[in-house]
């Protein structure tokens, strides 16, 4: 790690300046991680009466458990489709909104605010939107014969929360490809117009490849984002169901632990959704890294 | 633009506005449905424009809540929001200069382990660990408390950081010519340090105060007494009851929603600016 060259000399001052901050880590996450990783080792009786260490058996009982893998799979097709929709639609807006001279800033104003929204308040505002009996959208569906109801309907449910997840990324995802497009130089664009490229040409053969960079970096965000800060919509909304269809894996966390009290298979929960978030963290920063020398 | 062609023109601005419409559609429906009267919303489908019943709404649930939820008035759970994530806010940017102003401008034992130790909380949320933090919390006896509310959640790096990157830029001469005038390390901290980022400050001010205004899981756990519900959760519980009074409902959620979104709104250029260097 770099230092600066010249430095204060002190014996006390730098830890009395640290203490604040690594005392509140020690107490309120490196203690509790330790408990997480510890309990997902523990089994507790049905009365809580009694608890044995089961080494990595509760692990290996997620791995077999049905309910678990449903998890799973439900997380990545909401990962994957949250990730999908608020991306392509943030590409759209943004592109556009580069080839504006004298409203881009006003458009962008209009834009980013939803990023100030909680996740908690999408939840509620998109299942309002889409109540079945008196919110709008079933009522426009209805005319055309489908009839929307995510309250018994899985694949409904799951829609409904990957249009307010997409709904509050958009913003975000749209300052991040924004400030990419800007950042390539016009002349390469003129020199592709001058010999006769069409404008989707452009597009496609010079600046999404240029984007990569951004894209790849957005798309570890998303996938973070879907995965962890997602919890208020499903919480507000669908709670989980119908029928697990919206149990995300920080969902049954939560549920598994606080509703159903099973610490120990919670606790391993836990402790797999941190080796993910570490994990997607390491590929974050490698990538920073390299980006940081184009 | 390459070249100029009043159609490309108009079907940009066209799906600039429809994109537009789209992103403020939920917030327009929840508008027109905080100035409907109780039972217009029961009658089938929610209607397009605004009706008469908006100041009632709003006066009735800024004053006294929807009471048979258990919820206290909106104006409180509002006071409640803003002291947690004003707390939230200064707490983490006042632990987090601190820290940095010591990796960066100190050697000292141990401080390879304490970077790590501070940098390993970088981005793991409070959901993944939140039952034995919950627990943590309630050995200490703070649960139904407004430190219980914030400080388990200022044990974040991202602040941390952020200021280690930027003083890493500021140049060597500072330092130095604030040695030679005999400028000790607070005194360095307090004249130099801190005036130069005032940018950056204001920047993360604006993010932080939205983290922990939109703060729903932790406070939804640790506060069983109304005295110290929060808004964003506050909503939830009016929506899980049997009949939710949608009209009273979507007018705290527009209550909820516009403090953030002001703030963004005026501090725009800081919170790019915040945005595009925490996540850089």
């Amino acid at each position: 790690m770099q230092t600066k060259r010249m430095t204060f000399p002190g014996r006390f001052l730098p830890y009395a300046l640290l203490a604040p901050q690594v005392i509140v880590t020690l107490i309120f996450f490196i203690w509790p991680a330790g408990q997480a990783l510890y309990q997902s080792l523990l089994r507790e009786d049905a009365f809580g009466l009694r608890t044995t260490f089961v080494g990595l058996e509760n692990f290996a009982r997620l791995f077999r458990d049905g309910a678990y893998l449903n998890s799973l799979s439900v997380t990545v097709v909401f990962a994957v489709g949250t990730t999908l929709l608020s991306m392509s639609v943030a590409l759209l807006l943004a592109s556009t909104v580069n080839r504006m001279i004298r409203s881009r800033s006003t458009y962008t104003t209009l834009l980013v605010w939803p990023y100030a929204i909680a996740p908690a308040i999408a939840g509620v505002l998109w299942w309002f939107i889409f109540n079945p009996s008196i919110g709008i959208v079933p009522y426009i569906l209805d005319m055309v014969g489908y009839q929307w109801n995510h309250r018994t309907s899985g694949a409904d449910a799951m829609m409904l929360v990957i249009f307010a997840a997409a709904w509050k990324q958009i913003s975000y995802n749209f300052l991040f490809f924004l400030a990419g497009l800007q950042s390539i130089p016009q002349s390469l664009i003129e020199a592709a117009a001058i010999d006769g490229a069409s404008p989707m040409k452009r597009f496609w053969t010079i600046v999404f490849p240029l984007l990569t960079p951004t894209t790849f970096f957005l798309m570890v965000v998303n996938v973070v984002y879907a995965m962890f800060d997602t919890f208020g919509i499903i919480h507000a909304t669908t709670q989980g169901g119908p029928a697990q269809a919206t149990n995300t894996l920080v969902y049954k966390v939560y549920a598994d632990g606080f509703v159903g009290l099973n610490l120990g298979s919670s606790a391993a929960q836990s402790v797999i959704l941190m080796a993910i978030v570490v994990a997607l963290t390491v590929v974050q920063f490698r990538f920073i890294e390299r980006r940081v020398n184009y | 633009m390459v070249e100029n062609r009043p159609w490309a023109n108009f079907f940009a601005h066209l799906t600039l506005m429809i994109g537009v419409a789209v992103v403020v559609f939920p917030v327009y429906v929840a508008l027109v449905a905080s100035t409907q009267a109780p039972g217009d919303l029961l009658r089938g489908t929610l209607p397009m424009l605004p009706g008469a019943h908006g100041i009632e709404n709003f006066t009735r649930m800024w004053q006294s809540g929807v009471s048979n939820a258990g919820a206290p008035p909106a104006g409180m759970m509002l006071w409640n929001s803003f002291v947690m994530a004003m707390a939230i806010t200064i707490g983490k940017l006042s632990i987090s200069l601190l820290s940095a102003f010591a990796i960066v401008y100190f050697r000292f034992r141990f401080r390879m382990f304490f970077f790590w130790l501070i940098f390993i909380t970088l981005m793991l949320p409070v959901e993944v660990r939140i039952i034995p933090t919950f627990q943590v919390v309630a050995d200490l006896n703070m649960l139904n408390s407004f430190a219980g509310l914030s400080i388990p959640l200022i044990a974040s790096a991202t602040a941390t950081f952020l200021f280690r990157q930027f003083f890493m830029t500021i140049p060597e001469e500072m330092l130095e010519a604030a040695r030679v005038d005999g400028a000790g390390p607070l005194k360095f901290f307090k004249d130099i340090l801190m005036p130069l980022s005032v940018t950056n400050i204001a920047a993360l001010f604006v993010i932080m105060f939205i983290y922990g205004w939109n703060q729903y899981l932790w406070p939804l756990l640790i506060t069983t007494d109304p005295d110290y519900y929060t808004i964003v959760m506050g909503i939830q519980r009016m929506t899980s009851e049997e009949n939710p009074q949608w009209h009273l409902i979507m007018a705290a959620v527009v209550m909820a929603a516009l403090p953030p979104v002001l703030v963004i709104l005026f501090m725009q250029r800081l919170f790019v600016k915040g945005l595009t260097e925490t996540e850089k």
